[in-house]
């Protein structure tokens, strides 16, 4: 158990080096660098001058090695410089909207929860008869919908025909509701069918045969043995699929005008504003880096075979 | 292949994909309207006699638009899709064949490359080199290939740990005829399967960075670009919105009942899911 941590904390290093990496390549490669930073500061002349002191005051004179160190010591204290095109300090733009795309994300999941768990398990239960059919079609239906469409379509007739949401959001919950089930709907169907698939293969083994000879009632039975069992293999996925969310985050905060990181970091792809969509990459990168750390290291709780009971290494080997 | 015809799946994706392509190929010779052609005069015109589907903000017929705008999404989505996967392929394969040290450096990288949600790599890759088609292009392959390195590896262990494999290895065979005698009629099915569905994924991606203003720019026509010249007008002409977004549904569904129906006909469940 504890080499498995161990194992899984030093895995950590080469990805966090990757990540910095790019992080410092993406500022790197900001296009005429200094040059273009002088005209946006000042509006003024651009002496050669100008750009030589820009740069040594930048540090940008120093080989590349340094200033990777430079840029980590920074990033450490989340420290991403100033944005080009509001002048602010990227940390404290990025940080207010953050809560925004995280509200957005969790709403997102759990309402692919919500949906998903009911539908996979009648699925299950009623495998080849019209509600299987029914459901397996619509599965396939929502995972092909793209979401910019299905968003569009659902403000067209929530908001503008039936005046039931607000067109543009303003940040109160319920503007949340159209984009959690936009950024969601793709998700559940996928998750919907999962879930179908792992409950059909836990009421085909032997325990379960067991327990239904045992007389147990069939809700005992569903929630205690075959949710859990079925249930254990999707944790590692959803963790991965909460990182799919933040990303498409970005397409459904542009449709409905969300004010999270998403609609942020499009605008500065757009004004080529490299300060903010480093600190982007990188904060996105350590969020979902920690979200699947966290689901690793709890996954063995959940699982007792993967619990350390008496000595896990002589299990491993 | 009687197989593949007797799967409802697989007859109705191949279907909608046929139809799709012979409205794409043929549609633009039948239609003679000019896509680019702006007529001020006519601009959000509802479906008429003149204009099949209507016409946009600029008084650009939507249907030849439509038209054109189908051989950009689902011309680059395949071809994406074939670099990604045969990317996939080669360093997947490499790496379960050499083993040891090599498959363990190539790994890693693949590692840092997933430790990145796909998405949010490609917008990096697009904010280095500018919103653009192509930057759009080289941030997806860039950004998907590793998903495909992992899979193809996991299966050449499979495919090379089989008996008649191993017996191949033992009397003496190597290199590319191992590889194409032995492996990769074993990774066909698998692959031809997540290629289907990767055709579908890779279309909601390129259209929604086009839908972005990140992917193709105008004056070209997109379906993900139209969408995004539709949402400003939806108060007033919300028929704009409709074509495209069908289109892009109607593509992407197309390729993932194939690949679902592939995936029940060819008996790879286990190999795809991921």
């Amino acid at each position: 158990m504890k080499s498995l941590i161990q194992r899984r904390l030093l895995m950590l290093i080469p990805t966090l080096v990757g990540i910095s990496l790019l992080g410092f390549i993406l500022l790197e490669l900001m296009p005429g660098d200094a040059t273009t930073l002088l005209m946006r500061r000042s509006a003024g002349e651009v002496t050669p001058e100008a750009i030589d002191n820009l740069r040594r005051e930048l540090g940008l004179d120093r080989p590349w090695p340094v200033r990777y160190l430079r840029w980590v010591g920074r990033a450490v204290r989340l420290d991403f410089g100033t944005s080009f095109s509001s002048g602010e300090p990227v940390r404290r733009e990025i940080f207010s909207r953050l809560p925004a795309t995280l509200a957005l994300a969790l709403g997102a999941f759990t309402f692919m929860l919500t949906v998903t768990l009911p539908l996979g398990v009648l699925s299950a239960l009623r495998k080849n008869q019209w509600p299987d059919h029914l459901i397996r079609v619509g599965a396939i239906v929502f995972h092909s919908v793209p979401a910019y469409w299905l968003g569009l379509l659902l403000l067209w007739v929530f908001a503008l025909k039936l005046g039931l949401f607000r067109v543009v959001g303003q940040g109160a919950w319920q503007d949340l509701i159209l984009p959690i089930v936009t950024l969601g709907s793709g998700m559940a169907a996928f998750y919907s069918r999962m879930t179908r698939e792992r409950v059909i293969d836990v009421l085909e083994q032997d325990y379960i045969r067991l327990v239904y000879a045992k007389g147990l009632s069939r809700r005992i039975l569903i929630f205690r043995h075959v949710l859990k069992n079925a249930l254990l293999p999707l944790v590692t996925l959803w963790g991965m699929s909460f990182g799919y969310l933040l990303g498409g985050s970005v397409i459904v905060e542009s449709v409905f005008s969300w004010p999270g990181v998403g609609k942020l970091v499009v605008d500065a792809i757009l004004n080529r504003d490299h300060p903010v969509i480093q600190a982007y990459v990188v904060l996105m990168a350590l969020i979902f880096i920690s979200v699947n750390l966290i689901v690793d290291l709890v996954y063995p709780l959940l699982d007792p075979r993967l619990r350390p009971r008496r000595s896990a290494e002589a299990m491993e080997g | 292949m009687k197989r593949l015809l007797h799967n409802r799946l697989v007859v109705t994706g191949a279907g909608i994909l046929v139809f799709l392509m012979i409205l794409v190929m043929l549609g633009p010779i039948v239609v003679s309207s000019d896509p680019f052609e702006m007529n001020p005069l006519h601009r959000l015109e509802p479906p008429n006699s003149a204009y099949p589907l209507g016409t946009d903000y600029l008084g650009r017929c939507l249907l030849s638009r439509l038209l054109v705008a189908g051989r950009i999404s689902l011309g680059t989505s395949v071809w994406v899709s074939v670099v990604i996967l045969f990317s996939g392929l080669v360093v997947g394969l490499a790496a379960g064949l050499a083993g040891g040290r090599i498959e363990e450096i190539i790994m890693r990288l693949v590692d840092i490359f997933l430790a990145l949600p796909s998405l949010v790599l490609t917008l990096a890759v697009i904010g280095v080199l500018g919103p653009s088609l192509e930057s759009a292009i080289t941030g997806i392959c860039i950004s998907w290939w590793p998903v495909y390195a992992r899979l193809v590896r996991g299966m050449t262990l499979t495919a090379m740990a089989k008996p008649w494999v191993q017996a191949a290895r033992i009397s003496g065979t190597r290199g590319m005829r191992l590889i194409i005698r032995y492996i990769l009629p074993q990774l066909a099915p698998p692959l031809l399967v997540l290629a289907s569905l990767e055709m579908g994924t890779m279309i909601l991606v390129f259209s929604g960075l086009s839908f972005l203003g990140l992917g193709a720019q105008a004056p070209t026509p997109e379906w993900g670009a139209m969408l995004n010249d539709a949402r400003h007008f939806m108060q007033t002409t919300p028929h704009m919105m409709l074509a495209p977004g069908l289109a892009i549904f109607l593509s992407v569904l197309g390729f993932n009942l194939l690949g679902e129906g592939l995936r029940d006909a060819l008996n790879v469940r286990e190999m795809t899911e991921f």
